[in-house]
């Protein structure tokens, strides 16, 4: 689709997403959210990214291999999962800091647990939708 | 007790695949690390079931919420078994897999998908959540969706289509029967189901989903009615791949149906007739169809089938000798099914053909060979005083006290087919005269490839045929072993003790 209004709109459509998908995945441990819908928000910013000004564009923007996310948000998932045992805790314990921090709020384990899963959710999504993309 | 270490095996799993998928691209890392850590993997293995063997039954509650709110992880003696045993076979596979599968399934991310795999087997065995087992179902139906269709050959997407429809259709099943479980219990632990289901008045409507579970459970580990998926896709995929699928995964099925309908529902004497009926059945229907195939892997495949009847008749017979048999074939099988397909991995790179009409004279090229998968053969068989054997015995002992005969008179069918079976493969494939094969130019033969993947091929075989004749020459361990699970299967007040802390008193 290369149309002016969605391409101009896409440039500005993109940061914006980002932005709110971060949002949701922090707002996301009481409240509706959290880091698989964080993570489709964020992948779809970069699928209208990619529809608005090619593939090869939306590749060049982010540099690296989208399936490369995969392995780390899982990383990040399983250290915060494992973590508790470290203080002979049950797998999973939410453990958090004393004070709240600003803007964020409240962090533990949890938040880096649905961080992990916004990485995997991105690099998932991107990955099969770059690859269908590139078939077709 | 508690102890928030037996997640370890899961944990590690995880952790393994983690690490592979950094290594994507680079193969040789891969094999590196799957070696490694399949080593240690079974140390964890072996450590947790030294700990539930001194110290009973283990516990850990996710997220610290207790029971029943929470979800539970159990090890008991049975879970442990099964994890140890998924272990072993796990490291078998993996190094097995090292040598044999070519580089271009390694680059789809063959062995990331085969450790999630094992995290989901060791998961089923270890949760204690009848909601938690439908999940490492899933996980582990998904990966092996992808390691069925890895590489993408046409007979293997053919065989992929039957076994992802029957296995979808099974967990839809599965999970209805626990949507229906919690309408009825309001529970979804399995420790407080036990106590629950107990009091439900409506017996009716438990025996319907009693009737579902063993539908969804009897689909995944192939029993009678739904069984011909089994040996329509099991002999397409790469050995190494059949070889985790034939060892383990219809065992998960057998290992929740004996879970379930010892925990949950204590069958009642319809049930066990149905029990007793389907073993049969699935005995007959699996011996019949190995006798007609000529693919060394469908038979295998058919064997399967077979052999999952004996365990059945186990659950069927339900006297804690019968449920000794069947854990013990439990135990034997898996080691023996697994090392049968890396075996015929192992054949294929030799002559490059299964066919046993045109294979033949391994025997004479090959004596150690030979001899080394003459062992789960023979033990499959149940020759005296390989594995197999004591098994049958305890089986047959349990039906002759309970009066079963017409079970014992198809267990003993059964055993003969088997033997049958073996014994024509045996004179096929190694004792009959050599017939010239043509060279095939797609098959990297045995005497083609590197020192490293030929040890590669052969130190698993010998790693779990040697397994194999430890379960059947130092059988009393097993049967102490299979004894004390059987006790702990049939009386489960120390499992709900474990589970649900001293505020139960069981009835």
């Amino acid at each position: 689709m290369k149309t002016i209004i969605f391409k101009t709109a896409s440039t500005y459509l993109l940061p914006l997403l980002v932005l709110f998908s971060v949002f949701i995945l922090l707002r996301g441990h009481y409240l509706p959210g959290g880091g698989f819908v964080g993570g489709l928000i964020a992948s779809i910013a970069f699928v209208i990214h990619s529809f608005a000004n090619g593939l090869e564009q939306t590749k060049n923007l982010i540099k690296f291999h989208p399936g490369f996310l995969m392995p780390v948000g899982l990383c990040i998932a399983l250290i915060s999962g494992a973590a508790p045992l470290f203080i002979e805790q049950s797998f999973m314990t939410g453990l958090w800091f004393e004070n709240p921090i600003p803007v964020i709020g409240m962090v533990g384990s949890a938040l880096f647990f649905d961080a992990g899963v916004y990485l995997v959710v991105i690099g998932v999504t991107l990955t099969i939708i770059f690859t269908i993309s590139e078939t077709l | 007790m508690n102890n928030p270490y037996i997640v370890l095996p899961v944990i590690f799993q995880l952790f393994t695949s983690v690490l592979l998928m950094f290594f994507w691209y680079r193969v040789n890392a891969q094999r590196l690390i799957t070696i490694i850590c399949s080593i240690i993997s079974v140390g964890i293995a072996i450590w947790l079931f030294k700990e539930v063997y001194q110290n009973g039954i283990l516990t850990m509650q996710a997220g610290e919420w207790q029971a029943p709110f929470g979800i539970t992880f159990v090890a008991d003696l049975f879970s442990t078994t099964m994890v140890l045993l998924t272990a072993i076979s796990g490291m078998a596979v993996g190094i097995f897999s090292t040598g044999s599968i070519r580089n271009a399934r390694l680059k789809f991310g063959y062995f990331p998908i085969l450790n999630f795999l094992l995290m989901g087997l060791h998961g089923a065995f270890l949760t204690g959540d009848i909601f938690n087992l439908y999940v490492w179902f899933e996980i582990i139906i998904i990966a092996s969706f992808v390691l069925i269709t890895i590489g993408g050959e046409k007979a293997q997407i053919e065989g992929a289509i039957k076994y992802v429809t029957m296995n979808l259709l099974a967990s839809a099943i599965f999970l209805t029967a626990i949507a229906i479980l919690y309408g009825l219990a309001g529970s979804l632990n399995m420790a407080d189901l036990s106590i629950q289901v107990a009091e439900i008045e409506n017996r009716g409507l438990v025996n319907v989903v009693a009737i579902l579970f063993l539908v969804g459970f009897g689909i995944k580990s192939a029993i009678f009615p739904l069984y011909f998926w089994l040996p329509a896709s099991y002999h397409t995929p790469p050995p190494a791949i059949s070889a985790v699928f034939g060892g383990l995964l219809t065992k998960v099925g057998v290992y929740a149906l004996l879970r379930i309908f010892t925990l949950i529902f204590i069958p009642d004497e319809f049930l066990g007739n149905l029990l007793v009926v389907l073993a049969c059945m699935t005995i007959l229907s699996g011996g019949l169809g190995a006798i007609l195939q000529v693919n060394m892997r469908k038979i295998f495949s058919y064997l399967i089938v077979c052999h999952i009847g004996f365990m059945l008749a186990g659950l069927g017979i339900y006297t804690e000798l019968a449920i000794m048999g069947a854990i013990f074939y439990l135990i034997h099988d898996i080691i023996v099914k697994t090392n049968l397909f890396l075996a015929s991995g192992l054949i294929f790179k030799l002559k490059g053909t299964l066919n046993i009409e045109k294979l033949g004279g391994i025997y004479k090229k090959y004596p150690k060979f030979s001899l080394l998968i003459a062992i789960p053969l023979f033990s499959l068989a149940g020759i005296p005083p390989l594995s197999g054997f004591w098994a049958k015995v305890f089986l047959i002992e349990g039906g002759y006290k309970a009066n079963e005969w017409m079970l014992i008179g198809f267990i003993i069918l059964g055993s003969f087919l088997t033997l049958w079976v073996i014994a024509k493969l045996w004179a096929e494939v190694f004792w009959k005269d050599a017939v010239a094969l043509p060279k095939k130019i797609n098959v990297k033969y045995f005497h083609e490839l590197k020192p490293f993947k030929r040890w590669a091929m052969v130190i698993p075989i010998i790693l779990l045929a040697v397994t194999s004749l430890y379960i059947g020459l130092a059988a009393e361990h097993i049967i102490l072993l299979s004894k004390q699970i059987a006790a702990e299967l049939m009386n489960p007040s120390a499992y709900l003790d474990a589970v649900l802390g001293a505020k139960t008193e069981t009835p």
